[in-house]
């Protein structure tokens, strides 16, 4: 007797702990993810270690890092576009520096760049120096220039995504968002009518032997790893709508949307096949009894019973494929442009995430940025899951 | 009695970590030396430049392979955390510009591939081709290779937006070989008969090179990268007779055979 109460309360205890580790470790993971993600709105966009300087007598006090960009991309080219005098814009880097003096000049372990500079920015006025802090003057004759951190609405509404743009990398996010949930909307357009008219056949229509034939098979679509997919995408439906549409190039929306569709499948199919078949039978019997035909009780008991479920299941095939990255990476060709149209190329939030989060370094801007995606990929699918327990509420 | 302890001497248990641009050649070192001096151990991961150098400053990697040149910040981060740092170029890599075997266009000017890549260019007519869009393919915006592209074929300009951002370098290859108005850039060891290799003029149209292991070894061939090892301070003296044979003939031959550039 004692025996069994030691077990009961042994079993007990393991129950308690890994539940506990579980739900620890699921918060410990989001509190690093907006630890890591909320850090990039106390940096500037400008690499850490250089600096930005203007001479005195530039009116020009603080520029954006897109103002910024465009003035070393040389789409900017006059100091009036930014705000201030009516002159040409003029670089100076290392390699405009080695230009104007000779290597005497710089010094033999270039100990004379930050004279250089200093000497140079009070004889041009229409400069902007950008060197790194080792040799940015310690008494800079002109005025270092503050760029703005990196703000949350910049963050959400810029559209370009530049991330390791030299002096000032660009984090516009708003095609990356639009981009997802472009993809995951033409994807559910796809899976819902394939996966709900799957899901009635099996549940109410096939006969047991047909039903034991597709359920195995539909089960091992969720079990294919996602770079198959991905790899089948590159290569067979890439070129094919490229064809079809004769198009300049098939890595597009439209076939990410496809696979993504395809993925999503399964879980749509199974959670409201089961859904579906979890209709009382005393409800259908009476309504058969009525004197409603087989499809009459389909549509006006039995899927009206299963509506819930069948939301719940689109919910969570919608956040399998909002997820989904290795696929999308392959064949939607990953350009951060605002989506136009369905034949055109997206990148999405995860596959940004997974291309670029090896190369970034480590701590820095860059990498606090993917995190911040994260945080947002976080929220879109934390709403989804939200809409699911509510619908589940609403059900009981 | 002499013998062993030579070999010990040469015995080199390490991981390398990083770029996967050098990840087949680091490997074919570690396979060889491994043979060449048996009880050797060498691991060789890929990830990215940026995973290795992270690695080396956590003290997870001996050695950090990378195709692009160590940032400022992350030199600082090595500063503030006391450790020095060694940079060795183990080999050049020469980046061709590749277009699909079915344009007839067959060389451009560093210019105008400012111009295309940039996004002002943007029908093949306007370089003498056929009257067709141009598809810009690039490497990811983390990736060495797409850094050192922008700063010496761009003028350190930014990609147009528009730019299909591929994952690997295999997959540039494959797209440029299925989609007509395609122009990409990979390593020479990736060039193949299903693509087409450019020549390309820096000197503004006077001369055009052919990118091939003799141009980039002459220095004829202007886009050609440095491939790096970094070592930190500790492991130092762990990893030197790798390294030392590396920088070898033999090792040299090696980066040859495996279709990247030697040092002389």
């Amino acid at each position: 007797m004692k025996l069994r109460k030691i077990i009961e309360k042994f079993t007990e205890g393991i129950l308690f702990t890994s539940s506990t580790v579980t739900t620890v470790a699921v918060l410990f993971i989001v509190y690093f993810l907006f630890k890591s993600g909320i850090g990039l709105f106390q940096v500037s966009p400008v690499e850490e270690g250089y600096s930005l300087g203007l001479s005195m007598s530039n009116p020009v006090k603080s520029l954006s890092s897109k103002q910024v960009k465009d003035i070393f991309n040389g789409d900017v080219t006059n100091w009036k576009t930014v705000g201030g005098k009516d002159l040409d814009i003029q670089l100076l880097t290392m390699d405009e520096l080695g230009a104007a003096y000779t290597e005497e000049q710089l010094g033999a372990d270039f100990e004379n760049i930050p004279a250089c500079i200093n000497d140079y920015v009070s004889k041009n006025e229409n400069v902007i120096v950008f060197f790194d802090n080792h040799y940015f003057p310690k008494k800079f004759v002109g005025h270092t220039l503050d760029i703005l951190k990196v703000s949350v609405s910049e963050f959400l509404t810029g559209k370009e995504w530049y991330p390791t743009a030299v002096p000032a990398a660009q984090f516009g996010v708003l095609p990356l968002i639009l981009g997802t949930l472009w993809v995951t909307f033409l994807a559910i357009l796809f899976a819902i009518p394939i996966g709900l008219v799957t899901a009635i056949y099996m549940a109410e229509i096939a006969s047991d032997r047909i039903r034991q034939m597709m359920k195995p098979v539909i089960e091992l679509l969720a079990g294919i790893p996602s770079v198959v997919y991905g790899f089948f995408g590159l290569v067979v439906l890439v070129p094919a709508i490229q064809q079809l549409f004769n198009l300049p190039v098939g890595e597009t929306a439209l076939a990410g949307s496809i696979i993504l569709g395809i993925m999503a499948l399964p879980t749509i199919i199974t959670v409201s096949e089961d859904a579906i078949r979890s209709t009382p039978v005393a409800m259908k019997e009476a309504s058969l009894a009525l004197g409603a035909t087989h499809w009459q009780s389909l549509k006006y008991v039995v899927l009206p019973y299963a509506r819930s479920g069948i939301m719940a299941a689109i919910i969570l095939g919608i956040g399998r494929a909002i997820g989904e990255t290795m696929a999308v990476l392959m064949v939607t060709g990953n350009a951060a442009v605002m989506p136009k149209s369905i034949l055109e190329p997206v990148r999405t939030i995860p596959a940004t995430i997974a291309a670029e989060l090896g190369e970034a370094p480590f701590g820095g801007t860059h990498f606090k940025a993917l995190f911040a995606l994260g945080i947002i990929l976080f929220i879109i699918t934390f709403i989804f899951n939200t809409l699911v327990e509510m619908i589940k509420k609403k059900d009981k | 009695m002499m013998m062993p302890n030579v070999a010990n001497a040469q015995k080199v248990v390490c991981k390398i970590k990083g770029s996967d641009t050098c990840l087949p050649l680091s490997q074919k070192f570690a396979e060889v030396y491994g043979k060449k001096f048996p009880g050797s151990g060498i691991s060789v991961v890929g990830g990215g430049s940026g995973v290795g150098l992270a690695a080396l400053l956590s003290n997870t990697t001996d050695i950090a392979q990378s195709s692009r040149k160590m940032k400022m910040d992350e030199k600082m981060k090595m500063k503030e955390a006391g450790k020095s740092v060694k940079e060795t170029i183990i080999a050049y890599d020469a980046l061709a510009v590749i277009v699909n075997p079915s344009n007839n266009v067959s060389k451009l000017t560093r210019e105008q591939l400012e111009s295309i890549f940039t996004g002002k260019t943007t029908n093949w007519k306007q370089v003498g081709g056929p009257d067709l869009k141009i598809i810009v393919y690039s490497r990811e915006t983390s990736s060495g290779t797409y850094e050192f592209f922008k700063e010496h074929v761009m003028n350190k300009k930014n990609f147009v937006s528009s730019a299909l951002l591929m994952a690997a370098t295999g997959a540039v290859v494959q797209s440029v070989s299925q989609t007509k108005g395609a122009i990409g850039y990979v390593g020479l060891a990736y060039i193949e008969k299903d693509v087409k290799a450019l020549t390309v003029s820096y000197d503004k149209g006077k001369t055009y090179v052919t990118p091939n292991v003799e141009n980039a070894k002459s220095k004829k061939y202007p886009i050609t990268r440095p491939l790096y090892y970094y070592v930190s301070g500790a492991s130092a003296a762990k990893v030197n007779p790798l390294l030392q044979f590396i920088l070898s003939a033999e090792g040299q031959k090696i980066v040859l055979a495996e279709g990247y550039v030697p040092l002389s």
